[in-house]
């Protein structure tokens, strides 16, 4: 799969990242790369540092050592709402809707770095605030086709069943039309059904929008079925990276990780 | 039947995107404000203009900005009232001392002040939220009302602390009746209700609710928490200033630091929860509670019990009924009248049928 796909030049280089709470390593000199329109998948037991890798890569943890490189830019410490502006999406392992909110408004929301007039011009509903409301609103209504949310999108998203959740919440991420989009476990929780179309709904982002995805999952089978290039992470170590087919064959995964009943 | 939104397809966003997009509720607002402008100015009388409506219309603005903060941006505040002060008491002092102020102005410097006040005291809710944040902001109506009293330069040294408000006048025309006072009042309650409606349904809002919600991921969208949250504590002051001034001005006729104490903050508080948090139409419907019920258990009292209940009682069982309502809808509804306005709307919209 690997080979038939055009990938670019590397978007995202992460260097001997090392990051612990207290006493606990939740990650130790992590290096890995990944290129433009590539799918990545990050696998690993549970506590492995998944998430916590996704986090140091938008800036939500501050690693203790090591650097992130996106888009040939190094920074040690990036705020959250920076790497939003630099192009980095992202979905939580447990659903961070804004739950008050509809669907339609939710994602709306992931688009507001978008939305360029100031609240002097909101307060009027003036020119550009009308304009632009419109405009975005044309956007956001694509993506809600996309992921088919037409029939909920005055839903309030706390009303929602888990799986739909996790999609409009892919939708909010989706809204500002990231050049990097993190997914953590994506289709945790959900039944074949859903996380056949969640897979479906990642591969189309990737392929159609040419979107760069690093994704967690616990399920083998579906990571070996969707990525170009599988990362492994236990305890906080790398332990391999390579083609699904590599990382199968590897000694040490199949030990650490498919060895312990997954 | 009555209430239907079958049949009006919507061919274009901007449709979808009005400020009222169905139909019957643009109709309804017509209607509530042509008989707001048009029927209640020549049919009211100056009790109910004085004692009634002008406290009833300011109630509801001080509580939509109170709104906008707790309701939308999610930021408790018990400040309420302090802001208020600073508003009634800037606009005395800009009139005071600035020569030919025109008291409209008067009235924006009043809701500039008291944004700018709200913003310093907005900077804890950086580092700190809930039960802590609550602390903080009561620390500021303190703070505001020990300044307003401490510092005879505000009340412009006079011996007892009350002051009259100046006299309204524009373009050679006085407020001076009740009447002219209510229109008065209900323009500029009008007009910012309005403009917050616009605020709420555009990304203004939408970034307050979203750090309401989980700030987190409000973070990670790219939403700037510090610029959102004070922009929430200075538009949310400026709605309290202006309506602090209306008090001063158009209902009490004097400015006094004992209108502005923590129980008005908690008054406001009451409205928007028995209202509604996080909606518009809420502050009305709890600031329209707050006033009127008073006014019927009074009715109600005399006419059934007919004179065996005293007065001491009487505000007892207000009292009583109050805090029975708000606990009933902290607990069964927390979004309030306004919440059960729009489960009767949809159930009309379902009428006669069920499901
Ligand atoms: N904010 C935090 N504070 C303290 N410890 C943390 C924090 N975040 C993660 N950890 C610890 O770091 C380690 C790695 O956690 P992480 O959530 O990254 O694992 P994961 O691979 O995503 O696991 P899972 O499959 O369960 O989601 C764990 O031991 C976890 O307890
Ligand atoms: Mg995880």
């Amino acid at each position: 799969m690997a080979e038939s796909r055009h990938l670019g030049d590397i978007i995202l280089k992460i260097d001997h990242i090392s990051l612990s709470f207290g006493g606990i390593k939740a990650l130790v000199d992590i290096s890995f790369q990944v290129r433009r329109g590539e799918f990545l998948a990050i696998i690993g037991p549970n506590g492995a540092g998944k998430s916590s890798m996704l986090n140091v890569i938008n800036g939500v943890y501050h690693p203790q050592t090591g650097t992130v490189t996106y888009k040939g830019e190094t920074r040690h410490h990036m705020p959250p709402h920076r790497a939003a502006e630099l192009g980095i999406g992202r979905t939580f392992q447990n659903i961070a809707l804004f739950k008050g909110m509809t669907v339609l408004d939710n994602i709306k929301t992931g688009r507001s770095l978008k939305i360029k007039p100031n609240f002097l011009m909101n307060a009027i509903w003036f020119g550009p605030a009308r304009r632009e409301e419109l405009e975005h609103r044309r956007k956001v209504e694509e993506i809600i086709d996309f992921l088919r949310l037409e029939d909920i999108r005055r839903t309030p998203v706390g009303m929602l069943p888990y799986g739909l959740q996790k999609r409009v919440e892919l939708g909010r991420a989706l809204a500002a039309e990231p050049d990097l989009l993190l997914l953590d476990e994506p289709m945790a929780g959900m039944n074949i059904e859903e996380k056949q179309a969640m897979c479906r709904f990642a591969l189309d982002v990737n392929d159609e929008f040419g979107t760069t995805v690093v994704l967690i999952e616990h399920d083998m089978g579906v990571v070996m079925d969707i990525s170009d290039r599988v990362v492994v992470l236990d305890y906080g170590r790398k332990i391999a990276d390579g083609t699904p087919d590599e990382v199968r064959q590897n000694p040490e995964v199949i030990k650490a990780y498919l060895g312990v009943g997954h | 039947m009555i209430y239907r939104e079958t049949g009006q397809y919507k061919s274009n966003y901007g449709a979808d995107e009005q400020i009222f997009p169905i139909r019957q509720d643009r109709i309804g607002v017509m209607i509530i404000l042509a008989l707001a402008y048009l029927v209640v100015p020549f049919i009211g009388n100056d009790y109910w203009f004085s004692a009634i409506l002008i406290p009833f219309l300011v109630l509801s603005l001080a509580a939509i900005g109170l709104n906008l903060l707790t309701g939308y941006a999610g930021q408790l505040s018990l400040g309420s009232a302090g802001f208020m002060a600073v508003g009634a008491f800037a606009a005395y002092n800009f009139m005071l001392r600035i020569e030919g102020m025109p008291f409209l102005l008067g009235f924006i410097l009043a809701g500039l002040s008291a944004a700018a006040v709200g913003i310093v005291f907005g900077l804890p809710s950086l580092r700190v939220k809930g039960f802590y944040l609550a602390a903080a902001t009561l620390a500021s109506q303190f703070f505001i009302e020990w300044v307003l009293t401490k510092f005879p330069w505000f009340t412009n040294y006079s011996a007892s602390g009350v002051i009259t408000a100046q006299k309204m006048v524009l373009f050679g025309y006085a407020f001076d009746t009740p009447v002219s006072r209510y229109v008065l009042t209900l323009v500029i309650v009008t007009l910012l209700a309005l403009v917050a409606k616009n605020l709420v349904r555009t990304r203004t809002g939408r970034d307050w609710m979203a750090i309401r919600d989980m700030d987190v991921a409000a973070e990670v969208i790219g939403i700037p928490m510090l610029k959102t949250k004070l922009l929430a504590f200075a538009i949310s002051s400026f709605y309290l200033g202006v309506a602090g001034a209306l008090w001063a001005y158009c209902y009490l006729g004097t400015v006094e630091p004992q209108a502005f104490e923590l129980t008005r903050s908690f008054q406001l508080l009451f409205i928007i929860i028995i209202g509604g948090m996080g909606t518009i139409v809420g502050a009305f419907f709890g600031a329209a509670f707050i006033v009127f019920f008073p006014i019927f258990l009074n009715l109600f009292t005399s006419t059934v019990f007919a004179g065996q209940l005293d007065p001491g009682m009487l505000s007892h069982l207000e009292q009583f009924v109050f805090g029975s309502l708000i606990i009933f809808f902290l607990i069964v509804e927390p979004l309030g009248l306004a919440r059960l306005w729009q489960l009767g709307k949809q159930k009309l919209r379902l009428w006669p049928f069920p499901h």
